[in-house]
């Protein structure tokens, strides 16, 4: 029984095919996996160890260090709060508290706090399923979450993929 | 404060902001000319030359001479690799992902150029796994580039074959650091690695190995095209050219600037960034990413030069990856000692003790001191705990107990508090002047 869909096993033979060792594709397929089925599920992981020929536990191993990688079931919109300095001196850290308690109850948003992702010129910054929004207020924030949330902004995958591709 | 940008590698990006990173957008502004007439030269070993010639340094945040890191490649060792550190992470910097997002096509053509120079035939892109929008405009310039001729089997008729592969990250600051990168590479959990040996000699996949930050190889092809003397007439002694500044925090116009090095801080932050907000004034700033150690709003701090050893040699402070972070005199320097610890402590690889354990307690420390629950012991056990990780702790430049510098990067703050914030921090935790 395949993890990946037939197109996305063409897709992971070829992401392999891309390197001098195959396990350099493990971070590659992850990010495939998560693109296909929302989180990083042990089903998919054991797919990715046989091709890459390490163990599942060898998989596990390095993709357990990455935190864009999802081990348990998260929300389809995963929103990620800047509260590093840039983002702590411009209210990054009461956009952080506001989503937090606004989506606490909300199966389709995780929202977690991320350390700095490069959009400081535009501080205070958050990333929906890694697509940047930036100048924000709590009240903004929550414009943009709901926008998704009602499909008038289409996201990314939770990987960061546009819908329909893949990385 | 007249000072002005001067755009180098950021011109493309400024004069057509509405298709630079298009490869039409980024034909009609000249990309792959200087490509085109290096393989026509044909000649590895002048591009080697003139990069030299340039005094080019590394715009990652070490600014190690480019074409000395290249010349440590042994010779007649095949192949050998070109990987590219677009891993950006260091907070508060974000040139890399605006030039990867906006100006791929530069960073392909500085990537054919530095693996021509070096004779390798495979080059990597670690990019960092959260530039969604990097990914996509990279991967496709790179296919263009290919359908265009400038990548590929025998490019342009000229023998030479070169593929680029764009690698995704997931999440991980020290894989920034090139042997973590090397290893993450690898399909490993991002651990530094030991040296020796070096990438040059045993890197990816043991094989001979360059790493290379994004800007560096986007100024590559304009160092070219000026030739490297002509280049090193910018900027200042042993920093030149022009750098992007990250410029954010508590000022007017946060942004990326270019400008040659050697003009001020001042420069940056009141004449291109504005100056700070509500008018207010400048409590201090940290000069080059969070590893850095900070500077003041003193007028001597302020009209340092952007001149690496300048600021190095002088106040043991970094240019390091030219982010500018300013913070105005309401600012609490405990609270940004604290996030920036709990960064580190947060992206601590887990492979040395004296990072591992240090920046946690560190952070923990200094949370409570940021939160009114510290204790006048507080000051000697920070000092305690980081000179477990960099003995001598104030000294610069520091020393260090583990693999890489992140951990003495925690160190950092604590020295900063310590030389500019002691009375204050005191107060704070009960010990009277």
């Amino acid at each position: 029984m395949s993890f990946f869909t037939d197109a996305n096993l063409a897709r992971a033979r070829e992401i392999v095919a891309r390197y001098p060792s195959p396990k350099s594709a493990i971070l590659p397929l992850a990010h495939l996996a998560q693109d296909q089925h929302g989180w990083l599920s042990p089903e998919a992981m054991e797919q990715i160890a046989e091709l890459t020929g390490v163990t599942p536990a060898q998989v596990f191993g390095t993709c357990s260090f990455y935190t864009m990688f999802k081990l348990r079931p998260c929300g389809r919109l995963v929103v990620s709060v800047c509260t590093n300095v840039s983002c702590l001196v411009t209210g990054g850290p009461e956009i952080l508290d506001h989503l937090e308690r606004r989506y606490a109850l909300d199966p389709d948003v995780t929202v977690e706090e991320v350390e700095c992702i490069a959009a400081c010129g535009g501080a205070p910054a958050m990333q929906v399923n890694y697509e940047f929004h930036e100048r924000l207020t709590p009240e903004l924030a929550e414009d943009v979450v709901d926008a998704y949330k009602r499909g008038a902004l289409a996201p990314r995958t939770v990987s960061g993929a546009r819908a329909g591709g893949a990385a | 404060m007249s000072v002005e940008e001067r755009r180098i590698v950021t011109r493309r990006l400024h004069e057509r902001p509405e298709d630079s990173w298009t490869i039409d957008g980024a034909l009609a502004s000249g990309a792959y000319r200087v490509w085109r007439e290096v393989l026509r030269t044909g000649d590895p070993a002048a591009v080697q030359e003139q990069v030299r010639l340039s005094g080019l340094r590394g715009r990652g945040g070490a600014g190690f001479p480019t074409a000395q890191k290249w010349s440590f490649l042994p010779e007649g060792r095949y192949p050998r690799y070109l990987v590219v550190n677009g891993d950006e992470g260091e907070p508060s910097t974000f040139k890399d992902r605006m030039l990867v997002e906006r100006d791929p096509h530069q960073l392909v053509e500085g990537i054919a150029i530095a693996s021509y120079a070096i004779g390798c035939n495979l080059a990597f892109v670690y990019l960092r796994g959260e530039f969604a929008l990097g990914y996509e405009r990279l991967t496709q310039a790179i296919a263009d580039a290919r359908s265009h001729g400038f990548l590929g089997r025998d490019v342009l008729g000229s023998g030479f074959d070169l593929d680029v592969v764009v690698h995704r990250g997931a999440g991980a600051y020290i894989c920034g650091e090139e042997t973590a990168l090397i290893e993450s590479l690898e399909g490993e959990r991002g651990m530094p690695r030991i040296r020796p040996p070096f990438p040059a000699v045993e890197g990816l996949y043991a094989k001979p190995t360059v790493v290379n930050n994004v800007e560096t190889l986007s100024t590559l092809p304009h160092i070219v095209e000026m030739g490297g003397e002509e280049y090193a007439k910018l900027g200042v002694n042993r920093s030149t050219g022009t750098r992007i500044f990250s410029v954010s925090g508590h000022v007017k116009r946060p942004g990326n600037y270019e400008v040659e090095l050697g003009v001020t801080f001042r420069d940056l932050v009141f004449g291109l960034a504005g100056g700070i907000r509500d008018d207010r004034a400048v409590k201090f700033f940290i000069p080059g990413g969070a590893s850095s150690q900070w500077l003041t709003g003193s007028d001597e701090h302020l009209d340092a030069p952007l001149d690496m050893d300048f600021v190095q040699q002088t106040y043991g402070v970094m240019l390091g990856s030219g982010a500018v972070m300013v913070f105005d005199d309401t600012t609490d320097p405990l609270l940004v000692a604290w996030r920036l610890a709990k960064f580190f402590a947060h992206e601590s690889c887990g492979k040395c003790t004296p990072c591992r354990e240090g920046t946690g307690w560190i952070e923990k420390v200094l949370y409570r001191m940021a939160h009114g629950m510290g204790r006048p012991e507080d000051l000697d056990l920070l000092f305690d705990v980081g000179d477990n990780i960099s003995p001598g702790v104030v000294n610069a430049p520091f020393t260090q107990t583990t693999i890489c510098p992140l951990g003495p990067s925690v160190v950092s703050s604590i020295a900063s508090l310590h030389r500019y914030f002691r009375d204050e921090v005191q107060a704070r935790v009960g010990v009277s002047a």
